[in-house]
């Protein structure tokens, strides 16, 4: 078939059963817009490129599927960038266009030029420019395979506008062909029952599990290993809502404000498993002083991440769903009750807990109160701050995939649009974006394709006036010198949300909290919350930096 | 003494000259944070880290000196990535901070890593990663060097939280030491000689002007080159007010959206003086077709401009103000000329214009804008239709008072941009020329301009559309709307919700009270004008003809 | 300690960005990368020198092996194998020390590349350990320039690191 590469593109995306595109057209895209309006996908404006890629993440968060974004060269490829970075930090299958200045001017400075493959180099898993027009169905076909297999990444295409416009014989390839590219997904059998002699010798096992839960789809799986063995689970917080949050045999979140239950139980246990999940330096704290007594067990389908912050004594590379299947079958149950009654004692001795007696409405109080009204039956999405670990530690999950966070980058902004494409991903489920007042601020221009796309979004503001979290490490660290942290002035968000056409609520103490947040959450259409809370709240309890996680404190 | 790396940062900036820094906060520059609280600095927070950089940016633009930016590392950093780009095309001077995670966690994958330098490797003009504390003072000694001289650009500085908390001496690092950086300011003698040889064979002169002569400060030997020799004066989009826009050899802007008159003197002159320009692709078009005629005269301080895109004869490389005095000082002032009268009676024959019809025109919100404030404001743009408006129908006359993103075209620039010129120059008017896409990107900042009461005044040209794509899309593809139509908030409403004024108006005779009125609140002001909804920038050269074959 | 490293890389433009960009950005040190065709047109391959412990050097191995446009990736090290390096060295000699050069020169079964009025530059190949006795018995005349290649390898005997088999094993 004879056709437009910005044709065949569109016809790789029907082929690859693309539902929805994020996207914001420019000069450079144009051909591709073109040809993607006699298209029946369905194509979701935004209002800033950094929404776009955010949304497609929160989409594919939401769904399991690839998120798929559209912009244009220059600067809606830049714009891109932060986006990039946050999908490529939490494992996130994104597939990302952009157009590029013709091929006659690549190099030159063009209007609107940059090299956008050069500079996402380290922040995608693989990308490519399109030089050869030929190429296309192929190279397509690679990037959503990439994205979306192995340890799941962005990948961007970037193509030339003369390439976009030059026509080929289109003929969508069946198979992928990269020699370079070969996932591992079963672990190595040895492996798997070296892990299993371990598990059956240990008497302090405590599993640890992160997100790759979540992207395997291995829940149920980390549930029976829990249970067969008896052993507590402790998540990162990108590993939250892989194991219900209400189960005796949950520790809760580890690490800098993870619970001092887990934080002790990962202290004092003699086998530690770690399940999808990176050692990242937020989860370890003094990196020598974690889990010292351990053997570890590594299951992760990136052999990269083995050993690359700790020492492992038994490394499985592998898919987890498939290495925790196989290793089910080699394992016995257990019913030693001795550790599990010591971590029962750690969790009664040491509940988060926060004030209430001071008359002032407590961010934790409408986390609660929120798990409270949906019995964390809905898809929570939050922005990067205080409000995100109250979120974490309040919120108890009960359904895989229900916390959309962005917890590798760490990216304020990320919140509003990553909601919209959940949204847009469940439009039957109850999405509630939990932000903070300096996160809103990053992209509420999206507020207006919420509006547009007629999205019935809960947003609640938990508003402290202030950049919480870099307030509270002020306190800590820099001995209560504040500097550009505290908000002197905010927008009136209740009327900020009218001007888009949006429901507002201020609510200011617990008993608003009472009477108006249910209602709030069943009203129709997009709702934004803005709950005025304590300024002075602090996340606890916080590992100082550099001690080890049994060294939590309260501030 | 003893100082941590933050410390000897904010000395080191002090140094430089430094009075402002636009940032944001975050863990990683937590110890540069405590720094500035004792510091003789004024840190502006914006509400999103691209608008930290636009806003260095525009401050640069307006007054000359480098703007300095300031972010978290991770997100802060790479939501900086389209400032620096946009500053980076543009040559504007500007240097940007950002922290890092600890060097014992650089390279794997830690809580907020990112790898800046590696990703601003293409859109800066250098980066320096510190990696001992004992190098921070001549890092930022070189990267305020680097920024602003020859042709300047961004510089990013990426520094590990280790080394802006760690210890050392400050000492004044002295001057500069680079190898490898060279820039040739004084032109070579035999190319002057050359270029006045061909102006004074010359009969019909044309100069093409660019940002270069603003960045150059050059406009006054620009006026008097053209004065001199009684030849017209075209500018890129860059150099709007580098000549004034008033004066009767201007011929306006050329190229994609020139003017006719710009584009036929270009194509029919025997000498083309290009004076700090890069014969962009916006401008060119049809290469081939480019000036066919002419002798090339290009005088530019980056040796690396000179023959990327077309051939010049005569290549001039050094500082354009002293490059262009070299060259006045040997010619002889021309009494009449034949060409001139020619170009003249073009303007007349071939003006700029739009048809009325009732509906409220973009052309008149700009004219009605000038009018009444009379060309002594700072204007900045966005990007888009408005932009080309904004061009046409008013008259820059001095530089530094147009700041728009030409090179990169970022739509989201012009607001934050405004309040980065408002910083520059506290006691001048800004207005701020959006489009209802564009102003929507980074609109947030009206809680900065309310902050620091920055009392810009933004004119939204509200269309609905994506008005710039549209008309592409109208023209070249059918009038297929692929997804350019566009909504948006209530903008009276919004500014409202901020503290900020907001006005709408809908009808030409009342542009010119709102404008009066707007210019009279000591507050930040937005003005929504829903315009006619599909009208076109013309006239328009299509894509890949030569650039006197013009639409409308 | 030092591994060498044999890279098979698709021959794509930017490869090796791809792979200096990630020694830069993860912190590994490069002490020789040399880069050219193979036998095969669309396979490059890198000799690439690293300086670094095991685990170090299990990260380099495995960081590089997630970029999708590198195919295969051997360490030779502890491997038998052959490796060459070039070295081109200018060096001032006085036509009374040329006699002196050349028979260094011939210890090293160096050539005589070109001729000056006062220096002279020679060619030599070999391993590390010769080309840097080499460049140490001729310092003392005074180097005027230096260029390297970097250092190329291959396995010896019928052992191979070419893109058909996996272990680069004996048949
Ligand atoms: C884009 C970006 N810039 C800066 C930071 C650094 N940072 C981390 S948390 C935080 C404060 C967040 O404030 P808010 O959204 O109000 O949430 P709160 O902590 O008050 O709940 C900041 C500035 C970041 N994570 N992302
Ligand atoms: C960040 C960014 N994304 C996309 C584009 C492509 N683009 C150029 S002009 C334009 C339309 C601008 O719309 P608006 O701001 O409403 O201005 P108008 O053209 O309607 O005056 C677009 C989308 C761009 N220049 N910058
Ligand atoms: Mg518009």
């Amino acid at each position: 078939m004879e056709i437009t590469v910005a044709e065949a593109l569109v016809k790789c995306l029907e082929q690859e059963q693309v539902e929805v595109i994020f996207g914001y057209p420019g000069g450079a895209i144009l051909p591709v817009y073109d040809a993607l309006y006699h298209s029946s996908i369905r194509h979701v404006l935004v209002r800033h490129e950094q929404g776009a890629v955010h949304a497609a993440d929160g989409y594919a968060r939401a769904t399991g599927k690839v998120g798929v974004v559209m912009a244009t060269s220059g600067p809606g490829a830049t714009n891109l960038v932060t986006g990039i970075a946050n999908a490529y930090m939490d494992s996130v299958p994104l597939v990302l266009f952009t157009g590029q200045v013709p091929t006659s001017q690549v190099g030159t400075d063009a209007f609107q030029e940059v090299d956008i493959t050069g500079i996402t180099m380290p922040v995608t898993k693989h990308n490519y420019l399109v030089k050869d027009a030929a190429q296309l169905p192929r190279i397509v076909r690679n990037a959503f395979h990439i994205a979306s297999t192995g340890r799941p990444g962005p990948v961007l295409i970037d193509i030339p506008k003369d390439v976009a416009q030059t026509v080929i014989d289109f003929k969508y390839p069946e198979m992928v062909q990269l020699r370079g590219y070969k996932p591992t997904y079963r672990g190595h059998p040895n492996k798997i029952a070296e892990a299993a002699r371990l598990i059956a010798a240990s008497e302090r096992p405590v599993i640890y599990a992160g997100g790759g839960i979540i992207n395997s789809r291995a829940s149920q799986e980390l549930l029976a290993l829990a249970e067969t063995i008896n052993a507590p689970v402790t998540n990162t917080f990108m590993g939250l809502s892989s194991f219900p949050g209400d189960h005796p045999l949950f520790l809760g979140m580890l690490g800098l404000h993870g619970t001092r239950a887990a934080n002790l139980a990962v202290t004092n246990c003699d086998l530690l498993i770690a399940l999808g999940a990176r050692f990242d330096d937020r989860v370890t704290g003094k990196i020598t002083e974690f889990a010292p007594n351990a053997g570890v067990i590594h299951v992760d389908i990136d052999p990269a991440e083995i050993g690359k912050n700790v020492q492992v004594h038994v490394p499985i590379v592998g898919d987890v769903k498939q290495v925790l299947q196989e290793l089910l079958a080699r394992l016995e149950k257990r019913n030693d009750t001795r550790w599990l009654e010591q971590i029962q004692a750690w969790k009664e001795q040491y509940p988060l807990a926060y004030r209430r007696d001071d008359g002032e409405l407590k961010p934790q109080y409408v986390v609660e109160k929120l798990y409270e009204i949906t019995r964390g039956d809905a898809v929570v999405a939050t922005d990067v701050g205080q409000h995100q670990m109250w979120v974490a530690q309040y919120y108890r999950f009960k359904r895989p995939g229900s916390l959309i966070s962005s917890g590798g980058l760490g990216t304020m902004g990320f919140g509003l649009p990553a909601a919209v494409g959940a949204q847009i991903g469940l439009p039957g489920e109850r999405v509630i974006l939990v932000t903070g007042d300096g996160s809103i601020q990053m992209t509420m221009q999206e507020l207006a394709t919420a509006v547009e796309q007629e999205l019935p979004l809960k947003i609640i503001i938990l508003n402290n006036y202030s950049l919480g979290m870099v307030r509270q490490l002020q306190q800590l660290y820099c001995e209560g010198r504040y500097i550009a942290v505290d908000f002197k002035f905010h927008p009136d968000f209740e009327l900020l949300a009218r001007a888009y056409g949006i429901r507002g609520y201020t609510l200011r103490t617990e008993k608003d909290v009472d009477d108006l947040l249910p209602g709030a959450l069943e009203a129709p259409g997009a709702v934004l919350v803005n709950c005025l809370v304590s300024a002075a709240e602090n996340v606890n309890p916080i590992v100082p930096a550099g001690k080890s996680i049994s060294e939590a404190i309260d501030c | 003494m003893n100082k941590t790396g933050a410390q000897i940062l904010v000395e080191s900036l002090l140094a430089e000259g430094v009075d402002t820094i636009f940032g944001y906060p975050g863990g990683a520059v937590l110890p540069i944070y405590d720094a500035l609280y004792d510091a003789d600095l004024r840190h502006i927070l914006t509400r999103h880290e691209q608008g930290a950089a636009h806003a260095a940016d525009g401050y640069a633009r307006a007054s000359g000196k480098p703007g300095v930016c300031l972010a978290t590392s991770g997100p802060g950093a790479t939501n900086l990535v389209t400032g620096i780009a946009n500053a980076y095309m543009d040559s504007v001077p500007m240097v940007a901070i950002t922290g890092q995670v600890p060097t014992s966690l650089l390279g794997r994958d830690s809580f907020q890593e990112a790898d800046i330098t590696g990703i601003t490797l293409p859109i800066t003009k250098h980066n320096y990663l510190v990696k001992d504390v004992k190098d921070l003072a001549r890092t930022v000694r070189e990267a305020f060097y680097i920024a602003t001289t020859g042709r300047p650009g961004p510089v990013l500085i990426d520094i590990p939280r280790d080394v802006s908390a760690g210890m050392a001496e400050y000492e004044d690092p002295g001057p500069v030491q680079l190898p490898g950086y060279h820039i040739k300011l004084e032109p070579d003698p035999e190319q002057v000689t050359r270029a006045v040889r061909a102006i004074e064979e010359s009969e019909r002169p044309v100069i093409y002007a660019g940002g270069g002569v603003i960045n150059g400060g050059a406009h006054e030997e620009l006026l008097r080159l053209a004065e001199m020799l009684l030849a017209p004066v075209a500018t890129t989009l860059m150099g709007l007010g580098g000549f004034p826009g008033n004066h009767p050899l201007s011929v306006g802007m050329l190229g994609m959206h020139g003017s006719k008159y710009a584009n036929y003197a270009v194509c029919e002159c025997d000498l083309l003086i290009g004076v700090g320009v890069r014969f962009d692709d916006r401008v060119t078009s049809k290469i081939e077709e480019f000036a066919p005629n002419a002798t090339v005269i290009h005088i530019d301080i980056d040796p690396a401009e000179i023959g990327k895109n077309v051939g010049v004869d005569i290549p001039v490389v050094g500082d354009v103000r002293c490059s262009l005095r070299k060259i006045i000082e040997r010619l002889q002032p021309r009494l009449e000329s034949r060409w001139r009268d020619k170009i003249f009676n073009w303007k007349k024959e071939y003006p700029i214009e739009y048809v009325e019809n009732g509906r409220l025109k973009p052309q008149e919100v700009i004219q009605e804008i000038y009018n009444v404030t009379r060309g002594n404001v700072r204007v900045a743009t966005d990007v888009g239709q408005h932009q080309m408006w904004a061009a046409h129908y008013y008259s820059y006359d001095r530089p530094r008072t147009f700041i728009t993103s030409g090179g990169l075209g970022t739509m989201g620039f012009g607001f934050p941009a405004a309040l980065g010129v408002q910083v520059a120059c506290p006691d001048e008017n800004v207005v701020c020329i959006s489009g209802d896409g564009s102003f929507q990107m980074n609109s947030q900042e009206l809680a900065t301009a309310v902050h620091y009461n920055l009392p810009v005044k933004v004119a939204i040209i509200n269309n609905g559309y994506l008005g710039m794509v549209r008309q592409w899309q109208e023209l070249f593809y059918n009038r297929r709307y692929a997804y350019t139509e566009i909504t948006g908030p209530d903008f009276v409403k919004l500014a409202e919700a901020y503290g900020a004024a907001g006005m709408r108006v809908t009808k030409k005779s009342e542009i010119r009270e709102a404008m009066e009125e707007a210019l009279r609140i000591p507050k930040p002001v937005v003005i929504d004008f829903p315009i006619e909804r599909e009208e076109n920038v013309l006239p328009m050269v299509p894509p890949g003809e030569p650039i006197n074959k013009m639409l409308g | 300690m030092r591994h060498t490293l044999a890279v098979l890389v698709e021959n794509n433009p930017g490869v090796l960005a791809r792979v200096a960009g990630l020694f830069s950005r993860r912190g590994f040190n490069i002490d020789s990368l040399a880069v050219g065709r193979t036998e095969n047109p669309d396979v490059s391959r890198m000799t690439i020198v690293v300086e670094g412990d095991a685990r170090v050097l299990e990260q380099v191995t495995k960081q590089l092996h997630k970029l999708v446009d590198v195919i295969k990736i051997n360490d030779i090290t502890a491997d038998e194998y052959v490796d060459r390096e070039l070295v081109l060295i200018k060096v001032n000699v006085d036509p009374a020390q040329r006699g002196e050069v050349m028979q260094i020169a011939d210890v090293f079964r160096a050539r005589i590349v070109d001729l000056g009025r006062k220096t002279l530059t020679l060619e030599c190949t070999g391993n590390d350990g010769k080309i840097n006795a080499f460049e140490e018995s001729l310092r003392p005349y005074g180097i005027k320039e230096l260029v390297r290649t970097g250092k190329i390898a291959m396995l010896r005997g019928s052992k191979y690191t070419g893109l058909q088999d996996n272990g680069a094993r004996d048949e």
